[in-house]
């Protein structure tokens, strides 16, 4: 017992210590001109530029417009993706009609839809949300029917035996099924979405933590860039840690294993 | 028989499976009658298509050939609840969740299916882990459960594959009680498959033989051991032990003969 309490306190003390140390060599080598200030700044510099950056509220503007875009386009490409998914698992005619046309667009880098989405969608916020609505939907579509297909057939013997109408085949047991597998899909999308909300800033955005990005790019502010790409950092684990708990709050039968 | 009403009629039937590697006749020209009430007992080895023809009778499988006929008396009731072989409860869902599925399916409310799943929970003994999920049981548990979501359920005719297979024996002597309890309370048509002679002899009316390759009937064995059976009293009558040697060896020339024949065919295949 204080063998393992001790290697976890270990353990603890090393995930803050490195991260730590990587910070005070940076702003060392920094001091001492190792590396170029300009180009990759320092962590006293760095700071220096948030605080302004805080206070005057652009950085939580520009924050909030992103937070916005990637939750549509989350919630775009999910919702849909949930929904065929499942029906792909459960309906081979869906899947034969789906599958082939989702597997050969899908390897497509969605980066190379942009100027298309653009035609189309014009300049909007439209046009981004639905960029990463496209990605967020490949990831969850292939992954909810993957679930939906790896429901053990035994599941669908005990709801036809025991009168499952259509709609309590979907509630008790297609759905809850495939939630593990829906949430790897969630989570592989949340990812694809923080990705995909910077390369959908880069064009025609006024706002948004991309467009700080592609701004500080064109100014030359090295500190601005790396606020924003902290920021993004941020954003990814916030994320994470959402999903997880919602995970834990609608898969319960799964974290007690 | 001395069956009033004929339950379950099944005539002629037969099952042939398609697989890559050839067509498996698991079912030849099975033809029997199963009374309302009755216990029936299905033995015989592993293979000789036990599974597959409660499945039909289920309606879970379609059959090849012949036709089968379930007699309902009760629209308000379920035709049949399966018990299945394999781990079969939901792990989405609580011991109480599972265990009044079938209520749920027919509309029961809530409260009331929780009251009666409760009662069943308490028979099989699982009261502490009432709103545990399955994760939490051992496969014996998990087994119990779904003993109690077809009793809960309140069916017609109770189809039972091997239920007390995976159980420790206190448990499954427990259960074999229980089972009898209920079904000498409601006569409830009942057919069961077990892999043990002697659990045939304690639970049915009558028992049927089955061969495999391609699974046939056998022998049906009528069972006329005095009811109430007391579990631990019947296996010391003489009664008893004259039906274990019949049914043994019957099964004893089966196994022996389906290991030849599987040796034989391996020999073959070289
Ligand atoms: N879905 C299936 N596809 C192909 N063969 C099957 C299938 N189900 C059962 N069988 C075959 O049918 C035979 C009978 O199986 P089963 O009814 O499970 O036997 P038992 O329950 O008596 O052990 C076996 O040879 C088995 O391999
Ligand atoms: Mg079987």
């Amino acid at each position: 017992m204080i063998k393992q309490d001790y290697s976890s306190l270990l353990i603890r003390i090393l995930s803050i210590l490195s991260p730590l140390s990587i910070l005070i060599l940076w702003e060392v080598m920094a001091r001492v001109h190792i590396i170029d200030t300009r180009l990759l700044s320092s962590p006293s510099l760095i700071l220096h530029a948030f605080i302004p950056l805080l206070l005057s509220g652009e950085l939580l503007y520009n924050t909030a417009v992103s937070v916005q875009r990637v939750l549509w386009g989350f919630l775009a490409g999910s919702a849909p993706g949930i929904v065929l998914g499942i029906g792909m698992g459960l309906s081979p005619l869906i899947r034969s009609a789906f599958e082939p046309m989702i597997a050969a667009t899908y390897p497509i880098p969605k980066l190379a839809l942009m100027p298309l989405i653009l035609l189309v969608f014009g300049l909007g916020e439209t046009s981004k949300i639905f960029t990463i609505a496209i990605g967020v939907f490949y990831l969850v579509v292939i992954n909810t029917m993957a679930g939906v297909l790896s429901i053990d057939k035994i599941y669908l013997d005990v709801a036809q035996n025991f009168g499952a109408n259509r709609k309590n085949f979907y509630l008790t047991v297609a759905l809850p099924g495939a939630l593990p597998m829906i949430f790897a899909g969630l989570k592989l999308g949340m990812g694809m979405a923080l990705i995909l909300i910077v390369a959908a800033e880069l064009s025609a955005a006024k706002a948004g933590v991309g467009w700080m990005i592609w701004r500080a790019y064109d100014m030359f502010a090295i500190e601005q860039m790396f606020i924003a790409l902290i920021t993004l950092s941020f954003l990814g684990y916030l994320f994470s840690l959402l999903l997880d708990a919602l995970e834990n709050w609608v898969l319960p039968w799964k974290k007690q294993v | 028989m001395a069956y009033e009403k004929e339950s379950i009629s099944v005539t002629n039937l037969s099952k042939i499976f398609h697989t890559t590697s050839g067509e498996i006749t698991a079912l030849q020209d099975i033809s029997l009658s199963i009374g309302e009430g009755e216990f029936f007992c299905i033995v015989g080895p592993s293979g000789c298509g036990k599974t597959t023809l409660l499945r039909i009778l289920a309606g879970l499988d379609s059959s090849s050939g012949g036709t089968i006929s379930l007699k309902t008396t009760n629209v308000d009731r379920p035709i049949n609840s399966m018990v299945f072989q394999e781990q079969s409860i939901f792990p989405w869902m609580t011991v109480i969740d599972n265990v009044s599925y079938g209520l749920r399916m027919r509309n029961i409310p809530k409260k009331e299916r929780y009251e009666i799943a409760n009662h069943y929970i308490e028979m099989i003994g699982l009261s502490k882990f009432t709103h545990a999920y399955p994760s939490q049981l051992s496969g014996g548990m998990k087994q119990r459960v779904s003993v109690a979501r077809a009793f809960a359920n309140d069916p017609e005719i109770l189809l039972m594959d091997e239920p007390f297979g995976a159980l420790d024996e206190q448990n499954r002597i427990l259960l074999q009680h229980e089972l009898l309890r209920i079904w000498e309370e409601a006569r409830k048509t009942t057919v069961f498959i077990t892999h043990s002679i002697d659990e045939a002899l304690c639970l049915g009316d009558r028992i049927m033989v089955m061969s495999a390759n391609p699974g046939m009937i056998k022998t049906i064995i009528t069972n006329d051991l005095p009811r109430p059976r007391k579990i631990s009293e019947i296996r010391t009558s003489l009664q008893y032990n004259q039906l274990f040697q019949s049914i043994w060896q019957i099964l004893r020339d089966e196994v022996t003969n389906s290991k030849a024949n599987s040796s034989t065919e391996e020999k073959s295949n070289y």
